[in-house]
């Protein structure tokens, strides 16, 4: 019995992303092909341009650094039922307040708590997006997803307009849409000097940051929130039955409430990577879609803080290798967007083919 | 700046506004009716936009435009359909994943086709239409000159719509799927049949809302140009109570907010708070709707036929 649960669990959690990934590679291929290019080729160089060197993975795990904390937000909310598409807006939001907080709340206080508040603010914006949407959904029953949607164009909008007209860096000649430079000590250290010194060199140009430390932090939390605690098993218990869970004594609108504000702290972290640990400000739109890759990377990982690892990892190599298409090939590198959602979409589906089949098995032996 | 607020030309734009949101949303209530969620719209739209600009432009005919449009419409549907219908797979995942191919697969073809960042080259739309005798009206016949053969047959649809929904065997059927799937099946509906027509439909239809933006609206395919169209269409829909000329009116109001929203440009509100109207009054609409509209009572439940 347990032998078969550990099949059953390796073939749904390990064989069916693994087919998905290799169809949405062999649709790639195709198009890779049409476009004149010989398809293995272009993959053998673009993944030895992501992973064949110590700078390749610097910016892979830089990248995984995001989508992990992206990827969490969004694996919270769906255990509790709900779609948190907002996470797009959250991470824009959470990062505009954090550097704002950086720049202007930060220098009241003594530096060694400076980190501490431009890392609660990013939490704390996030959370702020998330909420609106949340009590909607709590009190009025209004659907969380076309309102998160909505409240992504709003916070593209808002930081947008704040950035430009009044948070913009002053007295540059060619001014970007972009705040000042946050104080160092309001920042988080790069990473380089650390793997160089077990020998791995890693180019003091790279991006990877100790947001990496966080997000693996954030990993544990969502774990022993999710699991061992019992809010954690009243959030899985509302997604799993809201009428079961209500009869049970679950007040659906709290956890509804605290389980989208959980989600929005997380996604207001995934920030940090860019505007504490990479450049040390809030640049317009830095997001470009991190919010969106998020609900890609918690659907592949099953909405599991170890399977997020993983997925993370892989959407945060996909992202490198589009660079390297941009480098390598003339091919658009949004044919990496194409391959997510194929990888989404395949995804859901050999995992209802796989638990047909298991289920047709387990008739077949039982009656 | 009221006098330009208050004049026949913001009926005009806002009737412009609401024609791709009001196929988009009559797209979402078919597929909702049979039961289907279908948050793709947005992805569904983008595309129509898209193969609308690209096959107006190689074969210099909005005709073959709106044929492509549908085309497309009809392909990404059925995806949804099947994933949805087929697989039972959640319908807000497939439809986000549709989204995301949309937003991502027609950017890339877009810089492929027509080698360049940001949007197609220009298009030729249709020749616009004026109704004799009510375009010769003064004031009001503003509202029946120069009309765009796509808002003419928006009008149409609208009206055909709900007395398909409401008038025919189809409707019924239609209806009775979403409503109670294990009934209709009892009496001898395929209720996976009528699901498969009703998401087909609404790719069809979203497929014509996405070419009326490239081809009627800016008459240039724009990356991302839908901008929350079809999630807005999906806000209509709801508040139009999953009915044919309610969402038409919903679409109408979005469609005044966003004639408005354009005459507020240079009065000195800044542009991104203008931006933000139609999204916060979708959110206001949404809020007030709920408890007051009732959605199909299977809506968004995959349907496992009983084994005997």
């Amino acid at each position: 019995m347990k032998n078969r649960d550990f099949l059953e669990n390796l073939i749904l959690n390990i064989i069916s992303p693994a087919i998905s990934i290799l169809i949405a590679l062999f649709f790639g291929g195709i198009v890779i092909f049409l476009l004149g290019h010989n398809p293995i080729e272009t993959y053998k160089e673009v993944i030895s341009f992501a992973l064949g060197n110590p700078n390749g993975w610097g910016y892979v795990l830089f990248n995984t650094t995001s989508f992990i904390l992206a990827g969490l937000a969004v694996a919270v909310a769906f255990k509790a039922g709900l779609f948190n598409i907002g996470a797009e807006g959250q991470i824009l939001v959470g990062g505009f307040v954090s550097a704002i907080a950086g720049l202007y709340i930060a220098p009241l206080f003594p530096p060694f708590l400076h980190l501490f508040i431009t890392l609660l603010f990013a939490a704390l914006g996030g959370a702020l997006w998330a909420l609106i949407p949340g009590l909607l959904k709590a009190k009025l029953g209004a659907h969380e997803v076309i309102n998160t949607i909505m409240m992504n164009w709003i916070g593209y909008a808002l930081t947008n307009y704040l950035v430009v007209n009044t948070f913009r860096e002053k007295g540059v000649i060619y001014p970007l849409p972009q705040t000042a430079k946050l104080p160092s000590s309001a920042t988080l250290p790069k990473l380089f000097s650390i793997f160089q010194k077990i020998g791995i060199n890693i180019p003091e140009s790279n991006p990877l940051n100790s947001s990496l430390i966080i997000a693996v932090l954030a990993i544990i939390f969502t774990y022993y929130l999710l699991w061992k605690t019992k809010l954690g098993y009243e959030i899985r218990a509302l997604g799993l039955n809201p009428h079961a869970s209500e009869n049970a004594g679950i007040n659906p609108q709290k956890i509804i409430l605290l389980s989208m504000l959980i989600s929005g702290a997380l996604a207001g972290l995934a920030s940090i990577n860019d505007v504490l640990g990479y450049r040390y400000r809030f640049l317009d739109n830095f997001t470009h879609g991190m919010g969106f890759t998020g609900i890609a990377v918690a659907l592949l990982g099953k909405n599991h803080p170890i399977g997020i690892i993983f997925s993370a990892l892989l959407f945060g190599a996909l992202d490198r290798m589009a660079i390297g298409m941009d480098v390598f090939t003339h091919i658009p590198r949004e044919i990496i967007s194409v391959l997510q959602a194929i990888i989404i979409l395949t995804i859901v589906v050999t995992n209802e083919v796989v638990i047909r089949f298991l289920k047709r098995r387990r008739k077949i032996l039982y009656v | 700046m009221f006098e330009s607020i208050f004049a026949w030309e913001t009926i005009v734009s806002a009737i412009r506004m609401a024609t791709p949101l009001t196929y988009a949303s009559l797209g979402g209530v078919f597929s909702e009716r049979s039961g289907v969620v279908n948050i793709a719209l947005e992805g569904i739209m983008l595309f129509g936009a898209f193969f609308a600009a690209v096959g107006t432009y190689f074969f210099k005919s909005p005709l073959i435009g709106i044929i492509f449009a549908i085309l497309a419409g009809m392909t990404v549907s059925l995806i949804h359909a099947i994933v949805s219908i087929k697989f039972k797979v959640n319908q807000i995942i497939s439809g986000t994943a549709l989204n995301m191919l949309a937003a991502g697969g027609t950017t890339f073809l877009s810089r492929l086709i027509f080698k360049a960042a940001g949007s197609s080259h220009h298009i030729e739309g249709f020749s616009p239409i004026s109704i004799p005798i009510l375009s010769s009206i003064p004031g009001v016949g503003i509202l029946f000159k120069d009309l765009s053969p796509l808002i003419i047959l928006m009008i149409i649809i609208v009206f055909v719509s709900n007395y398909v929904i409401y008038k025919t065997v189809f409707g019924l059927r239609l209806r009775a799927v979403g409503e109670n799937p294990q009934a209709a099946d009892t009496l001898g509906v395929n209720v996976y049949k009528y699901r498969y027509i009703g998401v087909l439909i609404s790719g069809i239809l979203g497929g014509l809302g996405g070419a009326f933006l490239s081809l009627e609206h800016a008459r240039v395919f724009v990356e991302n140009m839908t901008g929350g169209r079809g999630f807005i269409a999906l806000a209509a829909m709801i508040f139009g109570n999953w009915n044919p000329i309610g969402a038409f009116g919903a679409c109408l109001l979005f469609g005044i907010a966003e004639a408005v929203r354009i005459r507020l440009e240079g009065v000195g509100i800044p542009t991104q708070f203008i931006q933000m109207i139609p999204y916060i009054l979708t959110m206001l609409v949404l809020a007030g709707a709920v408890g007051k509209s009732t959605p199909p009572a299977c809506d968004g439940i995959p349907y496992e036929k009983e084994e005997i």
